[in-house]
């Protein structure tokens, strides 16, 4: 009740400074989305389908943005009537789950009721929202941006945390407090504004404060951490750099263990027309950072832990062995070459021809435990920035994309994954049991794309996967698999496809099954509807990198988005 | 004449967005409010917003290739076209719509001083290769970052790729969600129509 009476205030309040200030006649804006994911369960024993006793499930969101000159105000209705199979059991009922009013001039910029930020990287604070995928931690409290000299931003917010929807938004406990500030020296030294190297520094402290009543453990209530940032280019040429530090901070994602943690990424490239270099370099420590510390997978997240692979976008490449971050402590490289060679060469031919290579390998730490230590409450020690031996997951794949003619173009890729199945726990066998060891898998795929005349374009992939074999020579987890996409469009309003996943090298015979989809869509500028029919495989459903794992289900799906 | 009919929607205006707030949070505290109300009310106001008049690019801080923070509000074309597309480097459909336009991007800004605006939604995990992607295929855009999303959730972006034509006056005059090849014709003959008037 407290809230909605300070919120309720506060619109009026902003609302009238805004009044004083702006163009009478200007009504204001209203923007926003509806974005709705109906889906309809048909029992299907052979694939373990999953009928909900619902039989049907709905997602909905529905966000109203309103501004008006340099005040802003917005609401966001969400609805899991019941939450769609697979989605994390924190999202239920239906109701508000996101309100705010803010306000900004030249110089600062407020935000009162719930908002999204990130510091630096994401490292020690990073709030934001996946609906996808079912991540929301959105903020819930003030937030102060000033500008207070050309080329300075401070940040300061304090809060809690949403960690979950009943009809309403389920806040945190405990809160976060944080400050963030950055500095652009070209911007703010005047020498500096022309000069071909650019500056950027950056820093932030986040402490969070959650009470102690564990009736055993002294656990500390107030977590500190803090971290520093610098990107810098010249040209085609940057580097980039943020160190993270967290005091000790005993939580179920590292057993109640009282070692601090730590944490630092560095990227360098150098890139030219036609051609671009990267080089990443990952290590996280004990840097799991949530409001509730017990918690687990996306939920009470303050921190955010970036992985370091390259995101695919293929059926099987992207839903098979995706690697997920292992928040208790990796090292993590990469390295990505992409090269094009130019139009009417004798390799690029008439239109040109681009090749990207990308090699990402994680490693476990480089650590010892401390068993048999009177101080094994610290858990382990460390090697800062060392690997281990363990190598929890490795992708290196080649992707040449050339273009024929002006109707027709063709990529051609390859992928081999080596997947970690003790660490990343993402595979499981016919009967539903992790796989042990490591899968190493081969990957091809052709994708071809012509276009018929200017409205009509039809595309096909043709995608198949090998895994090796187990010491008792079978194949591992469900063995190869194959993906035929026939994809037809017609600019600008409709597309149809076909997607048909089989597991033709399934160990068991009786599990060789076709997953076949098949999608209408129409689209209306904003606006877009799209149903799908067919037996969905379970596995990891990912958007952007990040991923959760959806059951079996068979039948019909229906989404629904338009923006206005 | 004009002036007084604005102050007439202003003020219903203000006073709706401020009910609708306590209308809300009320009616939820009080268990008063219920679906077939909710959607009522947004038709509602969804019919009233499409009244609104002036529009501009929220006020969201943003980063430019080089990591410097830039304010949307403040992006502009000189009041010429503007295309504000937000794309992503997992994104297949998104780089093929910029792939395509970047082939005739020349021709539409010397016919219609078009500039198009692209503002990868890459996170901290991929932020990292935007601009060598950027550079090896030659894109002659203005690329930005938007790391968290807050900008494209503040202009009502649901999945990527996401396009806004904006006229010389700041007003969203055409919004296209998804690509499918073909689609950048539609996008161009809307963008010649703003630039003939």
């Amino acid at each position: 009740m407290k809230t909605t009476l300070l919120l309720g205030a506060s619109v009026a309040l902003f609302s009238t400074s805004a009044l004083a200030q702006e163009n009478q006649n200007d009504p204001g804006q209203i923007h926003g989305n509806v974005s709705i994911t109906a889906q309809q369960y048909n029992p299907d024993t052979l694939i373990n389908a999953v009928v909900p006793d619902a039989e049907t499930a709905m997602n909905a969101f529905t966000n109203l943005l309103y501004t008006r000159g340099n005040f802003r105000a917005g609401v966001r209705y969400e609805t899991y009537l019941n939450r769609l199979e697979g989605y994390p059991q924190e999202f239920s009922g239906t109701g508000i789950g996101y309100r705010y009013a803010g306000f900004t001039n030249d110089k600062i910029d407020i935000t009162v009721g719930n908002f999204y930020d990130q510091f630096g990287n994401g490292l020690i604070l990073r709030s934001f929202q996946e609906p996808t995928l079912g991540i929301d931690n959105a903020m819930d409290g003030v937030k102060v941006k000033v500008n207070p000299y050309k080329g300075v931003y401070l940040k300061g917010l304090y809060g809690k945390v949403r960690t979950a929807f009943d009809s309403r938004i389920i806040n945190s406990d405990g809160f976060v407090r944080g400050f963030d500030g950055e500095v652009n020296l070209n911007e703010m030294v005047t020498k500096m504004e022309a000069s071909k190297h650019r500056l950027t520094l950056g820093g932030s402290f986040v402490s969070k404060y959650q009470s102690d009543d564990d009736p055993d453990l002294v656990l500390p209530e107030n977590v500190g951490s803090w971290a520093y940032r610098a990107n810098y280019t010249v040209g085609g040429f940057g580097l980039m750099g943020e160190y993270a530090y967290k005091i000790n901070d005993p939580s179920l994602d590292n057993r109640y263990i009282y070692k601090p943690g730590q944490a630092l990424m560095l990227s360098t490239q150098y890139s030219t027309k036609g051609f671009g270099i990267v080089l990443d370099y990952k290590y996280n420590d004990n840097m799991s950072y949530r409001i509730n510390r017990d918690a687990k997978l996306a939920n009470a997240m303050i921190g955010f832990l970036p992985s370091l692979t390259r995101p695919h976008t293929y059926n099987l490449a992207a839903t098979l062995y995706p690697p997920a971050v292992q928040v208790n402590g990796e090292v993590a490289y990469q390295a990505n070459i992409s090269y094009k060679f130019k139009r009417k060469s004798p390799i690029g031919g008439k239109y040109g021809m681009t090749v990207a290579v990308n090699y990402a390998v994680a490693y476990s730490l480089d650590s010892t435990l401390n068993h048999g230590n009177s101080n094994s409450r610290y858990g382990y020690e460390s090697t800062f920035l060392m690997p281990g031996e363990e190598k929890y997951f490795q992708d290196f794949n080649i992707e040449i994309k050339r273009k024929f003619s002006k109707k027709f173009k063709a990529t051609l890729m390859y992928l081999n994954f080596v997947y970690n199945n003790n660490i990343q726990q993402g595979a499981r066998d016919n009967e539903g049991n992790e796989v042990p060891g490591t899968i190493n898998s081969h990957i091809g795929i052709l994708d071809m794309s012509y276009k018929i005349n200017k409205k009509h374009n039809i595309r096909t992939e043709l995608q198949a996967m090998f895994v090796d074999k187990n010491d008792a020579g079978v194949l591992k987890h469900q063995g190869h698999w194959a993906t035929a996409v026939v994809e037809y469009t017609y600019s600008p309003h409709w597309f149809a496809a076909i997607l048909d996943q089989y597991n033709f090298g399934n160990p068991d015979d009786v599990f060789k099954i076709h997953y076949l989809i098949g999608t209408v869509g129409y689209v209306n500028g904003a606006n877009r509807v799209v149903l799908s029919y067919g037996k969905q495989r379970a596995g990891l459903f990912c958007v952007g990198g990040v991923c959760r794992t959806v059951p079996a289900s068979n039948g019909f799906t229906l989404t629904l988005s338009s923006s206005f | 004449m004009f002036e007084r009919y604005g102050q007439y929607f202003l003020n219903l205006f203000l006073y709706l967005i401020q009910s609708l707030v306590r209308y809300l949070y009320y009616g939820f505290q009080t268990k008063l409010l219920n679906m077939k109300k909710i959607f009522a009310l947004l038709l509602f106001v969804g019919i009233t917003a499409s009244v609104s008049a002036q529009d501009k690019l929220p006020s969201v801080q943003i980063k430019d290739i080089d990591g410097k923070t830039v304010n949307a509000q403040e992006l502009n074309n000189d009041g010429k076209p503007m295309i504000v597309n937000f794309w992503a480097t997992w994104c297949s459909p998104c780089k093929k719509e910029l792939n395509t336009i970047s082939e005739v991007y020349p021709d539409w800004v010397d016919e219609t001083g078009v500039k198009i605006v692209a503002i990868s939604i890459d996170d901290s995990r991929s932020n990292s290769r935007i601009k060598p992607y950027v550079n090896t295929k030659g894109w002659e855009y203005e690329i930005y970052n938007d790391a968290n999303k807050e900008l494209f959730q503040a202009m009502g972006g649901v999945n990527p790729p996401m396009t806004f034509l904006i006229d010389g006056n700041g007003k969203i005059v055409y919004t296209h969600n998804g690509y499918s090849p073909g689609d950048e014709d539609e996008l161009y003959e809307e963008v010649l129509k703003i630039s003939e008037e």
